[in-house]
């Protein structure tokens, strides 16, 4: 006869309010095999731990039930206390009576939640009467990292785990890591120049031994499961030998063809062999295949001439690496919105609308216009420039519904920059709502507004044209109650931040989830912000939604820390509730397979004496495997079991109802 | 102006009726001001498009009902349009017409029209026009 | 190719011009614009609020005729064929509004027409290719800005036929016809539209700054898809005159009398002379004419 505890929690008056504890206590005690019950105040604290712990030792029992709140909440505490007790963990469960009882039910006369609580518990009593003790599965674990994306986030995140005394690959899709933030001119709050705070980083990410560098390469395919992931990576061909280019430009200089830059936004062209920009990291050049003549048509072949260590090759091919790693840190960043989808704003058919990244790069001193702002159409220094805030934005029909965040702040440095620069100019600013919320941040705004004499409007803009080479703003300022227009010299809207563009292929590689704007999703948005809910793969930045450096650089040091504790130990435990394969009645059909959303089923082959397969069979990896159960249902000849939920324990837990 | 604000007013059943005949939700509206910047006519409007919401979420019927607006609307749709919450001025302008023109009064009397004008205008217009202003 | 085609009062009246050269234009473009033989007026506007529903009987009906016809309307005014488009999507979508209307008007309409301005036949149908190998008379050196105003574009949802803010289909239209096209910022604004009736002033500088912003962008012609627009323009040309500084005018004329006229109608036949605004000297000194 087995001997059980049974221990009734009142959470206060959580549960307590709805549900007459001590009733289902004393039903309990009437079912054979129970030997102690008890209810309490609240089971989770020192107390109750040390009562259900003195329960176990005192009545010798073998198995408990705590029926209280959600096992996401306690489970982890009980099974602990009953483990210091001296009892298998995986032979205490918990009966969920407050968000599935207390919680759900109103009726103040208690009858409701009492009877459901019961029915619970003894569900729960006949389940663990059928538990048998497990044991946690123990991982090895492989001390290497891959980060993916190479912004700041990526970069800080690197340096960390590399910091920490671990080797870690930094996969960046572009020819040089920087992400966005190498585009910036200066930064909020403090202003300090982005490249002069970034470049250190890059350099230090590419000097750091600890630190491999694929820079425009990505990654092509991810198997394994946490502390054994396996990864391939696609190098794209980047037609220099990297490990003998000085870095001397020569080829640059020699090209004689130019295409439209994608760093600079198309404000400027560029040569078809480029760095993206001159502080790139690492400093090789790239050809842009499709645009060179030499490869597309064998025309040209510049650049190799003038190269003196020859480290050109036209025939290079793209190469695929395979790494075994034990983590990875996603930081692949953000993207903007295309502007194009607003036309009221004139995008792209008024050349002196610009977006904001545009005029990060006009302020820049490494861009274009060398610092000076200069409007693209005529090159003239615009006496009067419009800000829009919220483009595309808070704007659930055309746009995105949420926040991009960092907007509202980089509109008020723009202001800023722009006075500086242009003495005598006028900045307008339409907005919503000013959101600086940070360290310093509401008094940067207003240092614009009152020290700047930025002109700030409260409205949206309805429509923007072109009058007479002005650019007309015609939209409202609430606050006074009128309609108003500008004409101005320049326009630059503040565009939505959105998720990078297969930024949803890529988490389906990972097994990650997203939401439906494409940010990743963290596995628990206050207590676990940087983790995800795939085991060993961290996040970081802007790739979970809208936010600024300082945070990105937070995010990239805290996956770092996670990265590095889960490397702390040679192996790592994990629950054993996984599902078990029964070898004796597999007939291999693979439905299992098929269905396992985690990949975690595997094909086994059994061998006769002389290694001819003679059978194949379903096998569970059980690093991989997350005990979601979805084979065991799927499975026809029912010979699949999840531990802990075996099919046997289910049933008798329904029988009890 | 100050206005004293009570929960009668923010729950006004005339500012439900309004909803109810419109088919609006004053609630949306996140006061952005894009309606007021891009109508037409708001130069001509007693109260611009986005404060005739921002007085229906107040409770306000009565200084909605006095001003010129919803008798100045053209119906361009440009509100509507750009709206990006999705919300129709335009609806709740025609919906504040209706409420005066269902008590069957009159904004304008056709026999007080010019009939230079009644000869020469397209049907359109006076079949429109006294839709819009004619109960 | 047979279409049928549903004029609206203002076409078989003031703007009998506007439905000729269309139906003509039509006979040399290969098709034909049958015009229905039972039709009402479509109420001139789509009542904004979804609990009207008697504004909607009078164009039901309108489309439950016409579907007796065939399973595609084409109208020429935009007002009809907002009115119509939205009162079809209305029948097709809604289930309880189809049956109260349905009752009202004693049919069993199910919103299964297709409803299609006649800029879409041209476009989607004919194709601009075909119409610019017709042309017999291109445009050459006119500079035309193309007037949509608001019932053609919006809301997009429900209409559709080209991009609310960006539409290209009427400049398509007149580049086929080898005229030059000028954008300019005020052609998806308001005319003024019913305030015609009691509001000269709005209607004055709403009209007013169409035409100004098109000559401004240095238009030489208005083209324009609607009875009412044209006649606010026109009627709005002579005070926009004395109130603008520089301003002297512009020709404003139907799309359909300028398609007849670049496929080679006689000019006599176009109804020109029904216009407010004289554009015959514009196309002598183009020689054109
Ligand atoms: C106009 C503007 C001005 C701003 N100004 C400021 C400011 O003044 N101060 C401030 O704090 N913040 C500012 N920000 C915000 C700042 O840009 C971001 O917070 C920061 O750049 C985010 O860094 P990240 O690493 O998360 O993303 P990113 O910078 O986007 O980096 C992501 C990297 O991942 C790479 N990548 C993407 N996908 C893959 C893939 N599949 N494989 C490999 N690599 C991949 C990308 O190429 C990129 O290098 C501004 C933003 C904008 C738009
Ligand atoms: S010339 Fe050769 S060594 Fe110099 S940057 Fe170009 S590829 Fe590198
Ligand atoms: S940060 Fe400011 S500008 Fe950007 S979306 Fe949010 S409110 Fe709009
Ligand atoms: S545009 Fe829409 S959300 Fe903005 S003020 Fe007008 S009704 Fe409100
Ligand atoms: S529909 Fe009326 S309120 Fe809306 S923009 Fe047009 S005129 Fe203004």
């Amino acid at each position: 006869m087995p001997r059980i505890g049974v221990f009734v929690c009142q959470c206060g008056n959580n549960i307590a309010s709805t549900v007459d504890t001590k009733k289902v206590a004393g039903e309990m005690s009437k079912l054979p095999g129970v030997v102690f019950t008890c209810d309490y105040k609240f089971m989770c604290s020192s107390p109750g731990q040390e009562m259900l712990k003195q329960a176990i030792k005192e009545n010798k029992l073998d198995g408990v039930i705590v029926s209280a709140c959600s096992p996401h909440m306690h489970e982890k505490t009980f099974r602990k206390a009953s483990e210091a007790a001296g009892l298998n963990p995986y032979q205490c469960e918990i009966t969920n009576i407050r968000e599935q009882c207390s919680w759900v039910h109103h009726d103040k006369t208690r009858a409701t939640g009492t009877v459901k609580s019961i029915d619970l518990t003894r569900m729960t009593i006949e389940r663990l009467k059928r538990n048998k003790p497990l044991k946690k599965i123990k991982i090895p674990v492989r001390k290497k990292a891959l980060v993916i994306g190479g912004g700041i986030a990526g970069i800080q995140a690197a340096l960390d785990i590399a910091e920490g005394g671990r080797d870690v690959i930094l996969v960046e899709k572009e020819p040089s890591i920087g992400g966005n933030m190498a585009r910036l001119s200066e930064t909020f709050p403090t202003m300090d120049c982005s490249q002069c705070i970034l470049t250190p980083k890059m350099v230090e990410a590419e000097l750091n031994e600890r630190i491999t560098l694929y820079t425009y390469s990505e990654v092509e395919k991810v198997d394994g499961y946490i502390g054994n992931f396996t990864v391939q990576i696609r190098r794209k061909s980047k037609y220099v030998d990297e490990d003998r280019c000085t870095g001397c430009g020569e080829c640059i200089e020699k090209c004689p063809f130019k295409v439209e830059s994608q760093f600079e936004l198309n404000l400027t062209k560029r040569k078809v062999i480029y760095t993206p920009f001159p502080q790139s990291v690492p400093n090789v050049p790239v050809i842009d295949a499709p645009n060179c003549p030499k490869i597309q048509k064998d025309k040209c072949g510049a650049c190799a001439i003038a190269c003196g260590p020859k480290c050109i090759d036209f025939k290079m091919q793209d190469k695929i690496v395979t790494e075994e790693v034990g983590a990875i840190v996603v930081a692949t960043g953000y993207q903007l919105m295309p502007n194009e989808r607003f036309g009221e704003y004139g995008y792209g058919r008024i050349k002196d609308v610009i977006s904001g990244m545009q005029f990060e790069r006009l302020a820049s001193s490494s861009g274009p216009t060398g610092g000076e702002i200069r409007r693209p159409s005529d090159g003239k220094v615009p006496q009067s420039v419009v800000f829009i805030q919220c483009v595309g934005s808070r704007d659930e029909k055309k746009g995105v519904s949420y926040c991009s965040k960092v907007c509202c702040m980089y509109t008020a440095k723009h202001t800023m920059l722009y006075s500086h620069k242009v003495h005598g100019g006028q900045a307008y600013v339409f907005y919503m709502d000013i959101r600086s919320g940070g360290k310093r941040y509401e008094e940067f705004v207003r240092k614009a507004i009152e020290h700047d004499n930025a002109m700030y409007l409260r409205g949206r803009v309805s429509r923007v044209y072109e009058k007479d080479g002005r650019v007309v703003v015609q939209g409202a300022d609430t606050l006074s109650g009128s309609q108003v227009e500008i004409e101005a010299d320049m326009v630059v809207l503040a565009t939505a931040i959105v998720s990078r563009e297969g930024a949803d292929t890529l988490a389906q590689r990972l097994g990650i989830g997203y939401d439906k704007d494409k940010f990743y999703n963290e596995y628990h948005p206050k207590l676990r912000p940087v983790e995800t809910v795939t085991a060993g793969i961290f996040l970081a930045g802007t790739c979970m939604g809208p936010m600024d450096i300082p945070e990105s650089v937070a995010q990239g040091s805290a996956a770092a820390s996670k990265v590095l504790a889960l490397f702390s130990a040679d192996e790592m435990a994990r629950e054993p509730i996984t599902s078990v394969v029964n070898r004796a009645t597999c007939n291999a059909c693979w439905d299992c397979l098929t269905a396992c959303p985690y990949s975690a089923i595997e094909r086994e082959s059994v061998k006769d004496r002389q290694g001819n397969i003679v059978r194949w069979l379903a096998k569970v990896n059980e690093g991989v495997c997350q005990g979601c159960g979805v084979c065991v249902a799927a499975c026809r000849s029912k010979s699949i079991d999840l531990r802990g939920y075996t099919d046997e324990q289910v049933y008798a837990a329904i029988n009890a109802f | 102006m100050k206005m004293k604000l009570s929960n009668e007013d923010i729950s006004s059943v005339r500012v439900r009726q309004i909803e109810r005949i419109s088919g609006e939700d004053v609630r949306k509206c996140y006061q952005c001001g894009n309606c007021s910047g891009g109508c037409p006519v708001s130069f001509e409007m007693e109260i611009p498009p986005s404060q005739v919401v921002r007085f229906l979420q107040l409770g306000r019927v009565d200084e909605v009902m006095a001003a010129n607006s919803m008798w100045v609307c053209v119906g361009c749709l440009q509100c509507y349009s750009r709206c990006p919450k999705g919300v129709s001025v335009a609806a709740m302008l025609e919906a504040l017409r209706q409420t005066v023109l269902r008590k069957g009064e009159d904004f304008e009397k056709i026999k007080d029209l010019p009939y230079p004008f009644l000869k020469k205008a397209p049907q359109q217009a006076l079949v429109c026009g006294f839709r819009k202003f004619v109960s | 190719m047979k279409i049928p085609y549903y004029p609206g009062c203002t076409l078989n009246t003031v703007a009998k011009h506007f439905d000729a050269s269309a139906r003509d234009a039509a006979v040399s473009m290969g098709f034909e614009m049958e015009e229905l033989a039972q039709w009402n007026c479509c109420g001139a506007t789509f009542p904004l609020t979804p609990d009207n529903l008697i504004g909607l009987t009078a164009p039901a009906k309108v489309l439950s005729n016409a579907r007796k016809a065939g399973d595609t309307l084409t109208t020429l005014c935009s007002v009809c064929y907002n009115v119509l488009k939205r009162t079809n999507k209305v029948m097709k979508d809604s289930k309880e509004k189809r049956a109260v209307v349905n009752g009202f008007i004693e049919e069993e309409y199910d919103g299964s027409l297709n409803i299609i301005h006649y800029l879409e036949v041209l476009r989607d149908r004919v194709g601009f290719v075909k119409v610019k190998e017709a042309v017999k008379r291109p445009l050459k050196g006119v500079k035309a800005g193309c007037y949509y105003g608001c019932m053609l574009l919006r809301p997009f949802e429900d209409i559709g036929i080209d991009n609310a803010e960006r539409p290209t289909v009427f400049e398509d239209l007149l580049r086929a016809l080898g005229a030059e096209v000028v954008d300019f910022p005020n052609k998806i604004e308001c005319c003024g539209a019913h305030l015609a009736m009691n509001n000269e002033d709005v209607v004055v500088r709403l009209s007013g700054n169409v035409m100004t912003s098109a000559v401004g962008m240095g238009a030489e012609l208005i083209v324009t898809s609607c009875p009412l627009c044209q006649y606010n323009l026109e009627k709005s040309q002579p005070k926009v005159s004395e109130r603008t500084a520089g301003y002297a005018g512009v020709p404003i004329a139907y799309f359909t009398q300028i398609l007849g006229l670049a496929l080679g109608q006689p000019v006599e036949g176009l109804g020109f002379e029904k216009n407010a605004t004289d554009i015959m000297p514009l196309l002598q000194k183009k020689g054109i004419v």
